[in-house]
């Protein structure tokens, strides 16, 4: 419908008033909750007011994910017993095979996280990965992995409740922290023991006995291994009284992560975690311990806390922008990102993130990566910088993202509507420690941002 | 492209420069720190062969009496380590027993932490304890005070210390170049960091291929594992006379929970063939008498075996000492095993005595812990 004349001048003068937030704001927002800023992105959320921008990231979400898993996982989950009845070319093709579906299912997630519409989701199912972690190369099994990204996707931004129940009765968590060994009798403390120091209380809060009771509580929870689904074996559960941090009773899993929820350390310590991910690597704790009460009295539900804590001074503060840094993973998926370009080579991707330290679905150990500073050594500091010389030379060899028909370079589009200063507030944290070339081209220049050390940091 | 023939081309490059001998003596000690990561189980690694606890704890999982390599009449050496037989034979391996400290704790992280910044079981550190050990003394041409080769460079982490963290040789030269340096100030922490960052591999990369630019050894009989490879560039930098006093390496794969046999003793037969190698080397180019090695890990693991044919996290290990000059034998106390603290062995050797000894007998600096507290163990031939 053609637009009145008149109405022209008013529509214009709205636009440039309708920027409602700063654009250093906006982009330490889309920085710290997503992978790495887009200009489109920033720009989008520059129109809003902060409140309101806060309230999009937090808005219900699809919890499916949006591109299609691998094909793999139409078939059914092997019976892993049977692996032990089988000759031994066929173990070795079984084993290659189950390797390959382990790589298609991590490359997999590298294509949802770049291609999401939700990258605040996907930042949280990855903090959940890192939080509750399991690995590919001790579950073994790659579709137990994959519903375990499932239920942390459905609960990105849910109930800490909810997410702590299901991540106890999960196969793939079941048999990575050794509950398939964890019988009446004959109890294997590992779970128990992570649950305590790591998804809930924190070291120091409990006792070697709290852990072998838990343990004792634990006791039947297993993978089926025939299907891979959870059950509950009631021969092997230990149904007797326990002793659990000054309650006692006779305690199954439930009611331990019931005791657990009600010790305010639980709240404090998962509180401490988010503010490392999303605000700054020292934690205040009286700020920590109020958001903690409000995650209690919200009975653990995300929302309210993440609201607080992205709209609170410390996250806002210019005092808190640039001192975060990247993971591998944020790094690869926001170059794909802002660049617009698929994966072509996934293995190229996985190898890219590993030689930086994160190999998803396979962290190092119970405790997950590393954060802040660690991520930058003498070793992978140069691969970092690497990684973006080589994704941002020989745009030729990279093909479009799916849907655009021009194989437009992508940085030549992004300085076509700004100009480096602009370029330049909207995708660094901080100013560049070498400012760009004016004498270069403008492509030059955006590259050289992106070259910069500033670009390794949110 | 072969390693050599890499090495040669760093050579032609590095002669376009500037050249720079090395000083008269320069060729300082060198500590190679080994990392068993995981908690190694060192009563199958040391094994009490003639105490009939052992066996009684362990039906499943110990090691056969007959197949124990007995270093005396009451320790052996599960046969996976026989490449070490040799060191042992010429009185340069030692064995320091009931490593441990009061209050253990069996959390990987935080015991290695302990272990790590050298701390008591409840206090906090922030930094490595051979970072604080190396800080503040005359640094008179080390560039590079600490080399990690893998990962892990917590000991070596800290203020006033450089500490170099590469995959391997070949990659940081390599990447080296790739790297600008900025002179700035910020008060960005986090930029701060990378600005250090940046500044020590410079520095690294250049003593190197100084180094380098003298020396091409011959090095031979490396296996082709990753501890291997690790000890093979360790004795090439070594060789090289960049002189770093320390060296750390690990390798992964002893938090053995269950079906322990098979994988433990494969990572200690990986170890011993690489520690092996290293030795036969160091002799060979006539510097294993500048070179000490020492074994550590964030705790032994339980005494009994658990239901899986594995062991659960424990406390006190034995830990090995080896070098041109170390003392062979035995040293402190081997715990009881019929006097276990519930199920776990009650050390007998504060680790910080270890730490002591290798900082006033080996390396030539103050001790770190009180030394009436912490008194040398003497495994140093003087």
């Amino acid at each position: 419908m053609p637009m009145p004349l008149l109405l022209l001048p008013v529509l214009l003068l709205c636009q440039a008033s309708a920027l409602s937030m700063p654009v250093e704001q906006a982009r330490h927002l889309a920085l710290r909750t997503g992978f790495g800023p887009t200009p489109a992105a920033v720009r989008r959320l520059s129109f809003l007011r902060y409140a309101d921008a806060v309230d999009q990231l937090l808005a219900p979400i699809d919890s499916a994910a949006m591109t299609t898993p691998p094909a793999f996982l139409s078939q059914t989950v092997p019976d892993w017993k049977a692996l032990a009845g089988m000759s031994t070319p066929e173990k070795k093709s079984f084993r290659r095979q189950r390797r390959e579906n382990g790589e298609a299912l991590k490359v997999w997630w590298y294509r949802e996280m770049i291609a999401t519409r939700q990258p605040f989701v996907e930042r949280m199912t990855l903090f959940w990965h890192g939080h509750f972690t399991s690995s590919l190369r001790k579950v073994k099994t790659p579709s137990l992995l994959y519903r375990q990204n499932t239920l942390f996707r459905r609960h990105a931004l849910g109930s800490y409740r909810d997410l702590l129940r299901r991540v106890a009765r999960d196969p793939a968590m079941l048999i990575y922290l050794d509950n398939q060994s964890n019988r009446k009798g004959s109890p294997n403390e590992n779970f128990a023991r992570e649950l305590l120091e790591l998804f809930t209380l924190g070291e120091g809060h409990y006792t070697e006995r709290d852990v072998k009771e838990a343990a004792r509580a634990f006791t039947g929870r297993k993978a089926d291994y025939r299907n891979g689904r959870f059950t509950f074996v009631k021969r092997l559960h230990d149904p007797g009284d326990k002793t659990f941090l000054g309650h006692r009773g006779r305690f199954g899993g439930d009611e331990i992560i019931d005791i657990l929820l009600q010790h305010p350390r639980t709240a404090e310590h998962l509180v401490g975690k988010l503010w490392i991910e999303f605000i700054s690597p020292s934690p205040e704790p009286d700020q920590v311990r109020q958001w903690a009460g409000l995650l209690r009295d919200s009975d653990y539900q995300l929302k309210p806390l993440l609201r607080a804590m992205l709209t609170s001074d410390a996250f806002r503060s210019s005092a808190n922008r640039g001192i975060l840094v990247k993971s591998p993973v944020e790094l690869v998926v926001g170059i794909h990102r802002l660049l617009n370009t698929d994966v072509v080579d996934g293995g190229a991707v996985l190898r890219s993130a590993r030689q930086l330290g994160q190999d998803i679905l396979d962290p190092p150990n119970v405790k997950g990566w590393p954060t802040g500073n660690d991520w930058i050594t003498s070793a992978s500091l140069p691969a970092r910088i690497g990684l973006i010389e080589r994704a941002t030379r020989g745009w030729e060899m990279q093909p479009p993202a799916m849907g655009n028909a021009a194989a437009v370079d992508p940085l030549a589009a992004m300085t076509r509507d700004l100009d480096i200063t602009e370029l330049q507030s909207m995708l660094l944290a901080a100013p560049p420690l070498e400012p760009p070339e004016p004498s270069d081209t403008l492509v030059e220049q955006l590259r050289s941002l992106l070259l910069d050390p500033v670009w390794q940091l949110k | 492209m072969n390693r050599r023939v890499f090495f040669q081309r760093c050579l032609a490059l590095a002669a376009l420069g500037f050249a720079q001998a090395p000083r008269a003596g320069q060729q300082r000690k060198v500590l190679v720190m080994l990392e068993l990561k995981g908690g190694n189980d060192s009563l199958n690694t040391f094994v009490p062969y003639t105490d009939r606890a052992y066996f009684d704890l362990r039906p499943t999982i110990a090691i056969p009496p007959d197949q124990v390599i007995a270093l005396d009449d009451r320790i052996g050496l599960n046969p996976a380590l026989a490449a070490l037989v040799p060191a042992w034979s010429a009185g340069e391996l030692g064995l320091v027993q009931g490593l441990g400290y009061p209050q253990p704790n069996r959390s990987h992280f935080r015991s290695i932490e302990i272990w790590d910044t050298g701390s008591a079981s409840n206090e906090h550190l922030d930094s490595g304890w051979l970072a604080r050990a190396l800080a503040g003394r005359p640094s008179s041409g080390h560039a590079v005070d600490g080399i990690v080769l893998g990962g892990n460079a917590s000991p070596l982490t800290g203020s006033g210390i450089n500490t170099v963290v590469m995959r391997n040789i070949h990659s940081l030269l390599r990447q080296a170049g790739r790297i600008d340096s900025h002179e700035v100030t910020t008060a960005n922490p986090a930029l701060q960091h990378i600005l250090a960052v940046q500044s020590a591999i410079h520095r690294a990369a250049d003593q190197i291929r100084t180094g380098l630019r003298h020396s091409n050894p011959e090095l031979d009989g490396f296996p082709r594992t990753q501890i291997g490879r690790h000890l093979e560039d360790a004795a090439r930098l070594i060789l090289a006379n960049v002189s770093a006093p320390v060296i750390k390496v690990s390798l992964g794969g002893f938090d053995t929970h269950g079906r322990q046999r098979r994988q433990h003793d494969s990572q200690l037969r990986k170890l011993a063939g690489a520690l092996a190698a290293f030795r036969d080397n160091m002799m060979a180019h006539r510097r294993w008498g500048d070179v000490m090695v020492m074994s550590y890990s964030e705790f032994g693991r339980r005494a009994a075996e658990n239901g899986s044919q594995g062991t659960d996290h424990g406390t006190a290990a034995t830990h090995l000492v080896m070098g041109g000059r170390v003392r062979g034998g035995l040293f402190g106390d081997a715990p009881a095993l019929d006097q276990l603290d519930r199920g776990d062995l009650v050390f007998t050797t504060d680790f910080r005595r270890l730490y002591n000894s290798v900082l006033t007998d080996w390396l030539d600096l103050p001790a770190l812990y009180p030394p009436r507290e912490h008194p040398s163990l003497g495994f140093i031939r003087s």
